[in-house]
């Protein structure tokens, strides 16, 4: 029998898995030198066959395992070979996948919802349409009132009768006929006036709150425009002022500033030498609330409205109120929002 | 309303500067809107030396300078003037100014390699003289140094934004109370100066007594023999600084007796005057010239100031030329009248007129000023232009009474959330002019006649919190809790198919909920037309009954900008009437042109009608609709390709129309004159999308798979042409539902082998079931089922 040295290095000569599997069979096969010697342990003494069993065994086994590392070894290079023919350049562009986007005004929407879900209001709608009677005289604002001036309206019929809602306000309206006090309610939604250049647009979103109950007064007001703001800047301290002014459907009436300063022909808000106006607020007149069919004996509250374009144009940084309605595929692209960033408030308003 | 510095002193003794009184207008709600300077931007040009004067290192002209504002300022400044020498005191133009002459403005600039902030000026460019040789110079101007150049030829005026319930402010004399009560000085009281009445006023006066009459009160003066001139000095500067051409003392006193109390007055050429004044309501077709030059024709009911021969005015509103007063005028009546704010407002907007006058009456004038103003202007009158006045004539009521009003003591605290004292409150409120009274556990307060718009108690919990101040009100925190949803169902559907619909590659638009009538007419179903009255451009004027009528304009914009493969979508109302509550909300895409246009390893392909079906299927499954629940049937709006298009409907073909998907109708298309004609819809019909009996996570069958084997076999069948692939599947699918786990068409094609008017449609049925692994009999049991209930329904034959 060949030296088992021998032997082994004829495995680790072999070529290919192929040579290997023939020489596995020359090695360990029937008619192999090895399966030879075992066979003659038979007639072997028996004090030396156990030895010798022993001894062809391990040689077997060392055999076998210089057999399997070659077979692995060339297994190995098969592959690295194989894979050097498949190389591919990963420089080239990715698949596209589609790549949607939320419109800012939808993205502050839910902002803002998610903002004033925390404390306790709930979404209310109306529609676009609405009488005059909801949109001016329910709200305190009778037929000619000069107040009826700072609002162009857009009407639908020749007498004046039907209107698109120039603000969510008639929604107060509509909530607290149809239901019981307590309300707190915000309302988003689409509000219309027949005004139109670089800074208006015949379209625009409108946020309402109310907040009715048996002892809401001034100082909740201001507390929660004031947790609002801070929220929704994501901004620990901000600057903010309250302004006499008058509404006809709430008294006393206030509009409120938030401070801001500019840097590099940016707007930011917090702190600073200048007052930003952002909304209008006070406290429901009792005229409304009883057109509305509330006891204002038992209740009172306050109610505000702000712009959503407006914020939304403040918050990202968009000059234009125009381009929001431009429906601009590069616009869309750039300040639009990714549809997994849904804002919530465990996880934060914005990624 | 404009007012300035000095005319508020008139009423408001007080020694306070400009930018205290500009903090606390706002503050108390008379919100300031701007600083006019009446001199515009000459306030730029600053007196400045210069220090060192040295050569351009790149022009022989030019030189550096450096110039002192004073205080250590120092700025760089280049200047081509041969004068330019150390030492010598000029003027400094800085970057942002706009030179006089060339009303360039100046930016800061680099002058040949180096930067020139701003500029020294000649007399020429200040357009102070034609000299243009050399800059100024100014002779011992060391202590002016870094001090405007223009000394002040006029004040600055304050502009205030007046809310429509203060007219007592359109007035300066109303500014200057609020401003006192708000402790910014001493309200001074008015200076009367007896007048001379020495004869009766001799025309007839009458208001007639009719239903709608436009007038309460009407007071006049006779003044004869005036010489009506050009305003004195100090009236003319007053009329300026309003913004107003002063015309004639007789204009400018009545002008200015407006602005000052706020009571509009009106003079007439007494002798233009056709025997008597009637104050009436004006017949429908009567004509009259106004000041404004322009010919009115009235309607029913407007209140008019006429003599014998016809109106001569409208009341509060504007006067007419017949009357008019001119320098040759002798003899004037002059009119202190009351109007009522709803008679004025309702002509004025009938007519499109707006005045001063009309302003103010419509706001509400104090009825109880006519004397007053008569008084004012007329000792104006006589002053300036010399002349007699008649006594006063009053026509109509006289006084009004003040209205009283009883404020509880605890209310004040119950809305503002904090406390007032009572000397407080009776502190602001009889600064403002109102009387009080205590009472018991109230106060009663008496109104001036001035404020119209204190109609009751919350009316005087705002002058209160007002004038004290709105930073007193303390904060109280929010509570952090929800006792109901915050959205409900439908709502959240919004949300969620918003952004389902983004997240499938869509951008989201929001367009107007009006639209072009010419484009809206083709995604119409026979829906009225709902039409705006008062449009603002004739491409936006209807409400839209589509959501694709704007979506399709803005695709069309994006391509022509060069976008041809666009995805968009809007989610909100269309309109199918024209009262509140007939709209819906709809969910709307458009995508045009290919996938895969370049790509270096992937074929381009146009989209097409399966990929629309593809994002409303998987949008639907997401809104919680389970594929099993959800009909295809060809039968989409006329707006899509008839051949390519289809609608989901809820439970059975009949059911619900849950959304529609399809090929944008060719025709519109080519209407439209789109750049790429490859253009796919789908709209999703939100009000059909079923609210769940439970959760969706809940209405789940409780969690079970089959741990046998599963099968999978091939049928291929020759069908009519026009069958619908999607009736096989739910035919086969009901052939057993508990061995069917799972049918899918993989293969159809028509023509080639195919008979005439035949398809193969090739199927691939999963089966398997719950508790055995299914012999080979088992299945070719189901295979024949399948087999023959196809054929049975259908009359397909399996292809050999």
């Amino acid at each position: 029998m060949a030296h088992l040295d021998e032997l082994i290095q004829k495995v680790s000569n072999a070529k290919d898995k192929l040579s290997l599997q023939n020489l596995k069979s020359e090695l360990l096969g029937k008619n192999s030198q090895i399966n030879q010697e075992f066979k003659k342990l038979g007639s072997l003494p028996e004090e030396d066959r156990k030895a010798k069993a022993s001894d062809l065994n391990n040689q077997k086994q060392r055999i076998n395992e210089a057999i399997e590392n070659k077979f692995k070894e060339l297994e190995k290079f098969e592959i690295n070979q194989k894979l050097q023919k498949e190389k591919v350049d990963v420089t080239l562009p990715a698949r596209e996948r589609p790549n949607g986007k939320i419109h800012p005004v939808s993205q502050v929407i839910d902002e803002i919802s998610s903002i004033f879900s925390e404390v306790g209001f709930s979404v209310a709608e109306g529609p676009d349409v609405e009488t005059e009677y909801n949109n001016f005289t329910a709200l305190n604002t009778p037929e000619n009132h000069p107040a009826r001036d700072m609002h162009d309206t857009f009407y639908l019929d020749e007498n004046k009768k039907i209107l698109l809602r120039t603000h969510t306000s008639p929604v107060q309206i509509r909530t607290m006929l149809s239901g019981k006090p307590p309300f707190k309610i915000i309302v988003p939604g689409r509000t219309y006036r027949c005004d139109s250049d670089q800074t208006h647009a015949p379209m625009f979103h409108q946020l309402e709150g109310l907040h009715i109950d048996k002892e809401i007064n001034m100082g909740h007001l201001k507390g929660c425009l004031d947790y609002f703001i801070k929220e929704f800047f994501e901004v620990k301290k901000i600057q903010m002022r309250f302004r006499p002014s008058h509404f006809p459907f709430t008294e006393p009436s206030a509009e409120v500033d938030i401070g801001y300063r500019m840097e590099n022909g940016r707007i930011i808000v917090g702190e600073g030498n200048k007052w930003l106006e952002i909304l209008g607020c006070g406290m429901v007149h009792p005229n409304v609330l009883k057109n509305a069919k509330v006891d204002i004996k038992k209740y009172q509250g306050y109610a505000f409205g702000m712009g959503i374009d407006r914020l939304a144009m403040l918050k990202y940084g968009i000059n234009d109120l125009r381009s929001f309605f431009e429906a601009d595929y590069r616009w869309l692209n750039y300040f639009g929002f990714d549809p997994l960033d849904v804002p919530t408030n465990y996880r934060g308003l914005s990624r | 309303m404009i007012i300035t510095l000095s005319w508020l002193k008139d009423h408001l003794s007080s020694k306070v500067n400009l930018s205290k009184i500009i903090n606390k207008l706002t503050d108390i709600g008379l919100e300031v809107e701007g600083i006019k300077d009446s001199q515009g931007e000459l306030s730029d040009f600053k007196i400045a030396k210069v220090l060192k004067a040295s050569k351009h290192p790149n022009a022989d002209k030019l030189k550096l300078c450096d110039v002192s504002l004073g205080e250590g300022k120092i700025i760089k400044v280049i200047c081509g003037a041969s004068n330019a020498r150390e030492g010598l005191i000029s003027v400094y133009a800085p970057p942002g100014s706009v030179i006089p002459k060339t009303k360039m403005k100046l930016k800061i600039a680099k002058i040949r390699g180096i930067e020139s902030h701003g500029m020294l000026c000649s007399e020429s460019e200040l357009g102070i003289s034609n000299e243009s040789e050399g800059i100024i110079e100014i002779k011992s101007g060391e202590k002016d140094i870094g001090k405007n150049f223009f000394k002040s030829k006029s004040e600055k005026s304050i502009d205030i934004s007046i809310t429509p319930n203060r007219p007592d402010c359109l007035g300066v004399r109303g500014i200057a109370r609020d401003l006192a009560s708000a402790g910014l000085g001493k309200l001074s009281s008015l200076k009367k100066t007896k007048i001379k009445q020495s004869f009766s006023q001799p025309l007839k006066i009458s208001i007639t007594k009719e239903k709608n009459q436009g007038c309460l009160s009407f007071g006049t003066c006779y003044i004869k023999n005036i010489k009506n001139t050009e305003s004195p000095e100090w009236l003319k500067k007053k009329i300026i600084s309003l913004g107003l051409k002063p015309i004639s003392a007789v204009v400018d006193i009545t002008n200015y007796v407006m602005f000052d109390l706020n009571r509009p007055l009106h003079a007439y050429d007494a002798d233009k005057i056709d025997e008597e004044i009637i104050i009436r309501n004006s017949k429908p077709g009567e004509t009259f010239e106004a000041l404004d030059g322009k010919n009115y024709k009235l309607k029913n009911n407007m209140c008019v100031i006429s003599d014998k021969s016809g109106p001569l005015g409208l009341g509060g509103i504007i006067g007419g030329t017949r009357s008019g007063t001119e320098f040759e005028t002798k003899n004037i009546l002059l009119e202190s009248a009351y109007f009522h704010p709803t008679s004025v407002r309702k002509t004025g907007s009938i007519l499109a007129i707006d005045t001063d006058a009309k302003y103010r009456f419509e706001r509400g004038i104090d009825p109880n000023s006519v004397k007053e103003g008569l008084e004012f202007a007329t000792s104006l009158i006589l002053k300036i232009c010399g002349g007699e006045a008649s006594k006063f004539s009053f026509t109509g009521k006289s006084q009004i009474k003040s209205k009283v009003i009883e404020l509880d003591n605890n209310k004040f605290k119950k809305i503002i959330g904090i406390s007032i004292t009572s000397n407080e409150t009776k502190k602001i409120l009889n600064s403002l002019g109102f009387k009080t009274k205590n009472s018991k556990n109230y106060l009663k307060i008496e109104i001036p006649t001035w404020r119209p718009d204190i109609l009751e108690d919350i009316d005087i919990i705002e002058e209160l919190i007002r004038i004290k101040g709105f930073d007193k009100i303390s904060l109280v925190h929010p509570e952090r809790t929800r006792s109901k949803d915050t959205l409900s169902f439908k709502q959240k559907l919004f949300h969620l198919s918003q952004r389902a619909v983004a997240n499938k590659g869509y951008l989201e638009a929001v367009t107007w909920s009006f639209t072009d009538s010419s484009i809206d007419k083709f995604f119409s179903q026979g829906e009225k037309e709902i039409k705006i009255a008062n449009p603002i451009s004739t491409d936006l004027d209807v409400l839209r009954r589509s959501i694709f009528s704007n979506l399709i304009i803005y695709l069309k914009k994006n391509q022509d900008r060069g976008y041809l493969d666009l995805s968009l979508f809007e989610i909100g109302p269309i309109f199918f009437g024209n009262k509140p509550g007939e709209q819906q909300i709809i969910l709307g895409g458009l995508k045009s042109g290919a996938l895969n246009r370049k790509s270096w390893d992937s074929k381009a392909r146009n989209i097409d009608v399966f990929d629309v079906k593809a994002d409303t299927i998987k949008t639907l499954s997401e809104l919680g609709i389970m594929e099993e629940d959800m009909h295809v049937v060809n039968n989409a709006q006329d707006y899509y390709n008839p051949g390519k298009s289809g609608s989901v409907t809820l439970k059975s073909k009949n059911g619900l129309k849950l959304a529609s998907f399809g090929e944008i109708h060719p025709a519109i298309i080519s209407n439209l004159d789109l750049k790429e004609k490859n253009v796919y819809g789908f709209e999703i019909f939100l009000k059909n999308i079923p609210t769940p009996q439970k959760k969706n996570r809940l209405a789940k069958k409780n969690y079970s798979v089959s741990e046998f084997q599963k099968s999978e076999r091939d049928f291929a069948f020759v069908i009519d042409i026009n069958y619908k692939a999607g009736e096989i599947e739910k035919i086969i699918a009901e052939v057993d539902q508990n061995l069917i786990k799972k049918v899918l068409i993989f293969d159809v094609f028509e023509g080639g082998s195919m008979p005439e008017g035949k398809k193969s449609i090739a199927v691939n049925v999963t089966i398997q079931s719950m508790d055995k692994t299914l012999s080979e009999k088992d299945i070719s049991e189901v295979s024949k089922k399948i087999t023959n209930t196809v054929k049975e329904k259908t009359g397909a034959t399996l292809r050999s």
